[in-house]
């Protein structure tokens, strides 16, 4: 099997959901003959063509509220926002709108819609091009949240999430676009969408945690490993709805947990974890849980952005005071 | 008119309206850019080149050879790894730097990224501008009566509107604010909101739209069907105006009639400036051969702006080839003086930001800052 980018599986996946269905549509600010710019959608219009892969005029609220009205009418939007700090541009389309059709129509109408948008820092962006703002999306009712950490799970999770019939945000790592590589089968798979993933097994501790921070996590079990410390890496995948089913059945066998966002600590991903370790499973615990995020203040300029960002070593530091409380 | 089939006959109905013919004359009125020097620098509008005199003429070329100076330094910075990112303006000197001379110190200025150097001209150094770009937040720090420059597009229009309305509320009597985006910003509702708030509260605002044919790789053709953007001013009730953008004696003087207009209580005016960017997007890796084609680069080159008022200039005896490099060169020489000085500032840390993230900071961040402090005194 070919090993691709996080990126190429995203496009790889894009491409199965127009060629399987000919109502999808992608749309979104330089996403056709550019290909987008990250290249996320490369190749796709001259594939299917202008009426189904097009680029629009320069407004969020214009493509997320145009997308509702597109899929009153029968189509499947897959817009793309450009970088998900403009998702505020959009807020209302979002949080106002979509997420709430399926309870205005008494569950009858479908809102089939994926937006995708590039999230992360660490890339010495222009203000707003790096912030992660998952923490104000899982909390609206109607709406889910994903984000994969490795090329497989982004193709089939895009494809999951293209196929699903209610407004999903689907949100790619920029970190990871090109970083990551992976086994990835050319065909159709799906990843669900609601289903975290267990990317290493161990015992001595859990660390929860999803997106750009996976890799991190990862390295940080590496060096707990070389001290005898084993510890269970869980990607999320599914930032809302949360998977408690696969955090508890951790949480009963290491009985220790750190929690870690790439976002800032107040509110959010991690709380929610948190909240919902101490509510169904606080009996298994020996320790108390340990957050490591990003501190509560704006997402910094690019000066600052490599400190303020949450790496590996205060995983590992934080995952050694847990397992030695 | 309609045809309509009935038994073996047809009729003629009539019709109310005619919408094909209203939508074709739409915008005709709007699509006559002002000029006053043509590509070649012959004078086309003899009563307008009459306003100037030639210590301006000069000054406006040198303003715009100072522009373009900026511009290749900059890139050069940037290409070295040396700042963040940075909006070329090659091509847009006559549109930026034409309309900024219009406005005065009390003015109050909302930039987007790519009016860097307007931003300059109003009174921020160069250095503040390379810590903007390097990331750092003293960047911001400069005296120029003026928001930071906008990233989000079409965010400041609308704020550009409640500058202009606290003008007037203020009881200011020579002020007005002014705002720029791109043909691409004016796609945006504050766009749309800025013009139509100030029109309605009639508050001294200048909008200026350039439009530079791009807004990344989408273009300016199917950005809006308006046969021009200078006609987006009527549904806000408010005059707008097309200028060609790559005359710098045009874009002078359009602004300066919109503010004096502006500032004499009339309310607000929209411009849109006919330029072009001559390069990519930014200085992050846009390819523009991605979407477009040296074909249709050629006509926007042969109207480079410091050529019609080099040539015009140095027929007359005002200014010279010499001159211009000499000019340029003691340029690159301040820009390369500014980036030292902003490499000179101490890194931003991240216990600053949290420090000014409140007035007085929450407890939680009290805690942080401490938690920070210590990190970075390892
Ligand atoms: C709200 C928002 N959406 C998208 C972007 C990304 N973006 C940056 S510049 C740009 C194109 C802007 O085009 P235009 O308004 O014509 O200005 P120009 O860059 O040509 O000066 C886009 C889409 C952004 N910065 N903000
Ligand atoms: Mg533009």
């Amino acid at each position: 099997m070919a090993k691709k980018t996080y990126i190429k599986a995203i496009t790889e996946g894009i491409d199965i959901a127009l060629a399987e269905d000919p109502k999808t549509l992608v749309f979104g600010e330089d996403v056709g003959k550019n290909g987008g710019v990250f290249r996320a959608t490369n190749g796709l219009q001259t594939k299917y063509g202008k009426d189904r892969v097009f680029s629009t005029p320069l407004a969020e609220s214009g493509i997320l509220g145009m997308s509702i009205g597109l899929a009153a009418t029968g189509w499947r939007p897959v817009p793309e926002i450009q970088f998900m700090g403009f998702t505020f541009e959009a807020m209302d389309s979002i949080a106002g709108q979509m997420s709430r059709v399926r309870f205005q129509y008494n569950g009858t109408k479908n809102m089939p819609i994926t937006i995708r948008t590039p999230y992360g820092g660490g890339t010495h962006t222009a203000e707003l091009h790096g912030d992660d703002l998952e923490n104000f999306f899982v909390g609206i009712p109607g709406l889910r949240v994903v984000t994969p950490s490795s090329a497989y799970d982004a193709k089939g999770l895009v494809i999951s999430a293209i196929e699903n019939n209610d407004p999903v945000l689907f949100l790619e790592n920029l970190r990871l676009y090109r970083s990551v590589k992976g086994e990835v089968p050319d065909d159709k798979y799906t990843v669900p969408l609601d289903k975290a993933n267990v990317v290493q097994e161990g015992n001595d501790i859990t660390i929860v945690t999803y997106g750009g921070m996976v890799p991190e996590a990862v390295k940080a079990a590496k060096k707990l490993a070389k001290d005898n410390i084993s510890a269970e890496v869980i990607d999320l995948r599914s930032l809302y709805p949360l998977d408690t089913d696969t955090i508890f059945e951790s949480v009963k066998k290491t009985h220790h947990v750190v929690v870690v966002q790439e976002s800032q600590k107040m509110a959010g991903v991690g709380a929610q974890v948190a909240s919902a370790i101490s509510e169904g499973a606080i009996m298994y615990l020996d320790a108390p849980i340990t957050r490591v995020a990003a501190p509560n203040s704006v997402y910094p300029f690019p000066m600052a952005e490599d400190v303020w960002l949450p790496r590996a070593k205060e995983i590992e530091d934080a995952a050694r005071q847990v397992v030695n409380y | 008119m309609m045809l309509i089939g009935f038994g073996k006959g047809c009729f003629i109905m009539a019709n109310a309206v005619d919408f094909a013919k209203i939508k074709a004359d739409e915008g005709a009125a709007y699509a006559k850019p002002v000029q006053i020097l043509d590509n070649d620098g012959n004078v086309v509008n003899k009563e307008l080149m009459a306003n100037f005199t030639d210590d301006q003429l000069v000054d406006l070329m040198k303003k715009m050879v100072w522009e373009r100076a900026l511009h290749e330094q900059t890139m050069s910075f940037s290409q070295q790894g040396r700042l963040g990112f940075y909006a070329p303006t090659w091509g847009e000197e006559a549109s930026e730097m034409g309309t900024a001379s219009a406005f005065k110190k009390q003015d109050f200025l909302c930039p987007a990224y790519r009016d860097i150097p307007q931003l300059i001209q109003h009174g921020a150094t160069v250095a503040q501008m390379y810590l903007w770009s390097k990331g750092h937040l003293k960047g911001n720090l400069f005296e120029a009566r003026a928001l930071r420059p906008q990233i989000i597009i079409g965010a400041q229009m609308v704020e550009m509107a409640g500058a202009a309305l606290g003008i007037k509320k203020n009881g200011e009597k020579d002020a007005v604010a002014y705002a720029y985006t791109g043909e691409g910003g004016s796609s945006q509702g504050d766009t749309y909101e800025g013009m139509n708030f100030a029109g309605a509260f009639q508050a001294p605002a200048v909008f200026i739209i350039q439009n530079n044919g791009w807004a990344i790789s989408y273009p300016s053709k199917l950005q809006t069907e308006a046969q021009t953007i200078a006609q987006k001013g009527v549904a806000a009730g408010i005059p707008g105006v097309q200028v060609d953008g790559m005359d710098v004696l045009a874009c002078y003087e359009v602004a300066k009639e919109a503010r004096e207009f502006a500032a004499a209580g009339n309310g607000p005016v929209l411009i849109e400036t006919l330029t072009y960017r001559f390069g990519a997007h930014s200085s992050a890796g846009d390819d523009p051969s991605r979407y477009r084609t040296k074909e249709e680069e050629k006509p926007w080159f042969d109207k480079d702006p410091l050529i019609r008022l080099r040539k015009y200039l140095t027929k007359k005896g005002l200014w010279s080839e010499d001159e211009e490099k000499k000019y340029a060169d003691e340029c690159k020489d301040d820009f390369k003086k500014a980036i030292k000085e902003a490499d000179s500032v101490e890194p931003e840390k991240v216990s600053d930001m949290l420090k000014r993230t409140f007035e007085v900071p929450t407890p939680d961040i009290k805690e942080q800052i401490k938690e920070y402090e210590a990190k970075e005194s390892k």
